[in-house]
């Protein structure tokens, strides 16, 4: 099957991996959890922080449940992918190297419009931010572009660059199609060609039924509360190993439960059922926990802290 | 004399920011070069989005020497004197000091010290990199290894790297040598991103214009504004259409380019059937592209400008802005729609029952209760503002429905417009519709304000029940923080006020604002003694601060504000019919003479209080010897019966004739009569007369405080 990203949306994945690979990244697979964006992966997250030269790239199924629209948008999905890139250091060529994956996806900035337009990036919950651009292709967005400067409340020292590109969106426009649901999902043709609307348009219909509709509030508000309960209980254990002595500091279980909470608030928030006022005081106990994970996570061995032996 | 040529190059810039960005580069440089005791003969700014630069002509090549004497000790003073001096002046021995002789303390030593002057160029690799290190960027950022460093370098955004050039016409320029953050000065340059690749030297401002222009980089903003502008007549003028002008948006674009390529694209014709300000808002705000118009209206082209020159003429890009309009307008279309469809079956009452759900703020409870007390407000208001008080009442009950529709929650920037839309075709009345639209204005102090009856009753409500509510749970401004824009509401009340010339009491609208806040806020009654014992009186005093700043801007003398608002003023009309024909009155002949009467009235009295005379307590006519004293109570108890008529009417451009009348007869008091009579009753007498002239002036200003 083609690896061209013209012709398959696996191909434009591929070619991405096979960029980012050249240029020392490890190539990591999703992370095992529901989240809205490629940005709380934990290797994103947890590693921008701490003073360890980190470069990853990886795909991030994101979950925005309000932009589910029963399969019959062309370009809202409520489940979409996100590639994103980790480079810790940011380094001096970052534009370039970032120029440099989409021509070899395709898009060749003599005959497209390639403009960084200012995007300042903020996430409440993660008590983070940093500057940088969404890139503009022929006025559309393609990418996220951001020199990160906090995480979970913690400088970002040294400041990693993070690239999120939009796969759907960048695939549909190097295909040159107008419906989502119509790329060439494998670049098979006639019979083994497999669409995207293949893969997803009937889980897109299941998925947005069951947000808007069906969804239990009662059971995300109880599953938001469980969730920060045992963040807090797993950051409040001793960080010690009872068993051999050795010391062990939980920052990933714990961030995880953080993941779960910030997760639940946004289905919550997608049901409408957290008024304006609430709605401040959830975002600040979810930054609660990202602050405790991030804090935790500095007091690693590659947050910086001691070695474990 | 040398030119100074200085390019700080970053990646790309926040628009916004650059044109302002640029203008403190120059401020700073020049200020420090002058400070270090250069001149020079011209300074000016360019910027592109990767760029700030500086062209500086003629700046002297070095500064001066500076001699400065420092007075020492008596030439027979200790030792241990003339060794502290010697050490502070920096000299090796006293033979390098002066002698000289003063007839009252002896003779001393004089130290003459002389500060070199230091070439121009050395004071700039001083000066620039504390500029850049401190530049003010409202926001900045670390990036790359040495950004785990304290005190690393900030800026916008990278910074790239420095040029820096600086030498005489004649000569090669040399390089100003520094460094900031790890990037060295040079004389290196970049051109466009994608047109021009590789490094660029350049020795002066002229070459690196040239190269720069070779390399397609427009430097000059202005220039980039010009050629879009003409570029996009000419191409809209040959499709038959015109240019919608947009000069805020126009500045935007021209600071996201350095080559600007002007195109023009179509979305669907049908998206046309979209309310006009929901196309223009996502071609404008969502795509950075220009409307254009036809002879009947919008059309369905829009203007696009690139930053480069693309190998197929633009037509890729101007598909893929099309493909990007278009689904942005798809989506649009969907909300329309769905929102339609619901005002048709349900009407507005699902929208207006959510506000309950919604919180407006967490003391003053939800959207719903607000807009309940709007209700009630316009509808109290609508009397004094002529509208009717049902139809008031059905706007603000609308006013704010469309918060809950799907088109407001993607575009907020239509709250108002849509639900003036939505009401339009619920058969609501016209005046209705528009209230809904208008009752947010004027947001801005050029802002147009309200002028339908309905709109302005509902427009005033909001904002009466917005700063009572605040004042209410003591929210109020401080400084330079006003977060929910209380500032603006209170000038929107002063604007609609004086520009509707509405004679509206504030005391009582601002009472019974209050009332029905209290009982939202804290759920039972306000007490007369809350109300009127401080609530009232501060909101009116806020009031007064920004009618003041208002008429001020609108050129009113600050001393004739003081004159004319007094604690109680509560009728923004009058108190600008005042302060007008007051500053009128002023400007005549007879006004600056009776000025001056009242202030030697006033100067007299004052002097007379102080040294414990007695001043009358009324005046007895029957102790007048000259005729100009009857003359001048004559006059007065004539100026005291026509101001007081027309005062109460609130007529004060009739009142003050009656007050210009006495210009004579007070000139003539004073040029007749001895006010410091020897017979103390006859004096007494004549203080009360004086007195009586500030007490009829009084009713009109408070002629003390004009200067």
């Amino acid at each position: 099957m083609s690896h061209d990203p013209k012709t398959s949306f696996q191909g434009l994945i591929l070619t991405l991996h096979d960029y980012w690979a050249k240029h020392g990244c490890v190539i990591l697979q999703p992370y095992d959890m529901e989240v809205g964006a490629g940005t709380f992966h934990p290797a994103t997250t947890l590693r921008a922080l701490g003073p360890k030269p980190w470069k990853a790239a990886y795909v991030q199924p994101s979950r925005r449940p309000t932009d589910g629209r029963y399969g019959e948008s062309p370009n809202r999905l409520q489940h979409y992918y996100q590639y994103q890139v980790l480079l810790k250091p940011s380094p001096p060529s970052l534009q370039d190297l970032y120029l440099g994956s989409l021509d070899a996806i395709g898009i060749d900035p003599k005959l497209h419009d390639i403009r960084f337009v200012e995007d300042d990036w903020e996430s409440p919950t993660l008590g983070a931010w940093g500057l940088g651009w969404e890139v503009w292709c022929d006025g559309m967005e393609v990418s996220q572009f951001t020199y990160f400067q906090q995480v979970c409340g913690f400088p970002c020292q040294p400041a990693s660059g993070e690239l999120t590109y939009g796969l759907e969106r960048i695939a549909m426009y190097v295909q040159g199609v107008d419906d989502v649901y119509d790329l060439n999902f494998n670049g098979g043709t006639g019979a083994d060609r497999m669409s995207y609307g293949d893969v997803f348009k009937q889980s897109e219909r299941e998925y947005s039924r069951w947000n808007f509709d069906v969804a239990d509030t009662q059971i995300l508000f109880r599953h938001f509360e469980d969730a920060e309960a045992e963040c807090q209980c797993i950051l409040a254990a001793e960080p010690v190993d009872p068993k051999k002595g050795q010391a062990i500091v939980m920052a990933h279980p714990a961030y995880d439960q953080c993941i779960k909470a910030s997760h639940a608030f946004n289905l919550l928030d997608a049901r409408g059922v957290i008024s304006v006022t609430e709605r401040q005081s959830y975002i600040l106990r979810v930054r609660t926990l990202a602050k405790a994970c991030g804090e935790a996570f500095l007091a690693t061995e590659w947050g910086g802290g001691p070695a474990e032996k | 004399m040398p030119d100074l040529l200085f390019e700080l190059f970053s990646e790309e810039i926040p628009a916004r920011m650059q044109r302002k960005a640029a203008g403190d580069l120059r401020k700073l440089v020049t200020d420090a070069l002058v400070d270090a005791g250069l001149t020079y003969e011209g300074a000016r700014e360019y910027w592109t989005p990767r760029r700030l630069v500086l062209d500086l002509r003629g700046l002297t090549s070095a500064s001066k020497d500076v001699r400065e004497e420092r007075k020492g000790p008596r030439t027979d003073a200790p030792v241990k004197a003339i060794e502290g001096f010697l050490r502070g002046a920096g000299l090796s021995s006293i033979d390098e000091a002066e002698t000289r002789e003063d007839p009252k303390k002896g003779s001393f030593y004089v130290a003459t010290i002389v500060k070199p002057g230091r070439p121009a160029a050395d004071i700039l690799a001083d000066i620039l990199p504390s500029i850049i290190e401190n530049f003010p960027w409202p926001k900045s950022m670390r990036w790359g290894a040495t950004s785990s460093e304290a005190g690393s370098l900030k800026w916008v955004r990278p910074l790239q790297s420095i040029l820096c050039t600086f030498g005489p016409e004649t000569e090669e320029p040399e390089v100003v040598d520094f460094a900031v953050g790890g990037v060295a000065a040079s004389n290196i340059t970049q051109g466009h991103r994608f047109h021009a690749a590789g490094d660029i030297a350049v020795k002066r401002f002229a070459d690196y214009a040239e190269k720069l222009e070779r390399a397609h980089v427009v430097l000059d903003a202005e220039r980039r504004k010009d050629m879009i502008r003409t570029d996009a007549q000419n191409l809209a003028f040959a499709k038959g259409l015109e240019l919608v002008s947009d000069e805020g948006l126009l500045e935007e674009v021209a600071n996201l380019v350095e080559w600007p390529v002007p195109l023009i694209g179509a979305f669907q014709q049908s998206y046309l059937d979209l309310p006009d300000e929901v196309i223009r808002l996502t071609i404008k705000e969502n795509q950075k592209c220009f409307v254009l118009r036809k002879a009947e209206g919008l059309s369905n082209s829009f203007l696009l400008v690139a930053n480069i020159e693309a190998s197929d003429g633009g037509k890729e890009i101007i598909a893929g802005n099309e493909k990007v309009v278009n689904a942005r307008l798809a989506d649009a279309d969907f909300f329309w729609g769905t929102d339609r469809q619901q005002i048709a079956t349900e009407g507005f009452d699902p929208w207006i029952e959510k506000l309950d759900a919604v919180t407006f703020h967490a003391k003053l409870g939800s959207q719903g209760a607000r807009v309940r007390r709007i209700e009630s407000l316009a509808a109290k208001l609508a009397e004094t503002v002529e509208a009717g008080a049902a139809l008031a009442a059905r706007a603000a009950k609308l006013a704010k429905a469309d918060l809950n529709s799907q088109m407001v929650y993607e575009f907020p920037e239509l709250q108002g417009f849509m639900g003036a839309r939505y009401a339009q075709i619920a058969g609501e009345n016209a005046a209705v519709a528009a209230a809904i639209e208008e009752h947010y204005s004027p947001l801005g102090p050029t802002d147009d304000v309200p002028t339908g009856p309905v709109s302005v009753a509902v427009a005033l409500a909001d904002k009466f029940d917005l700063l009572a509510g605040f004042w209410a749970i003591d929210q109020k401004p401080t400084g330079s923080k006003d977060p929910y824009a209380l500032r603006r509401a209170a000038l929107g009340i002063i604007r609609i006020v004086l520009e509707n010339k509405l004679s509206l009491p504030l005391i009582p609208a601002v009472k019974a604002a209050y009332d029905q806040v209290h009982r939202d806020a804290f759920g039972q009654d306000v007490t007369a003694e809350i109300r009127d014992g401080g609530l009232a009186d501060d909101l009116l005093g806020f009031f007064h601060d920004r009618l003041k700043v208002y008429l001020r801007d609108q050129g009113a003398r600050h001393d004739l504000l003081d004159a004319v608002i007094d604690e109680r003023a509560d009728d923004l009309l009058a108190i600008a019919g005042r302060v007008k024909a007051l500053g009128e009155f002023l400007d005549t002949e007879d006004g600056k003479n009776l000025l001056a009467g009242t202030r030697r009235a006033a100067n007299i009295l004052a002097a007379e209080e102080k040294k414990g005379t007695t001043i009358a307590v009324t005046v007895n006519a029957d102790l007048f010897e000259v005729e100009a004293e009857s003359q001048l109570q004559a006059a007065i108890a004539k100026a005291e019966k026509g101001v007081s008529d027309h005062v109460t009417e609130g007529r004060y451009d009739l009142a003050i004739p009656f007050i210009a009348a006495l210009r004579a007869p007070v000139d003539r008091f004073f040029d007749d009569v001895l006010v410091n009579a020897e017979d103390e009753a006859v004096r007494a007498n004549r203080l009360a007369l004086l007195q009586s002239i500030g007490g009829v002036t009084a009713k009109v200003a408070d002629f003390s405080c004009i200067a």
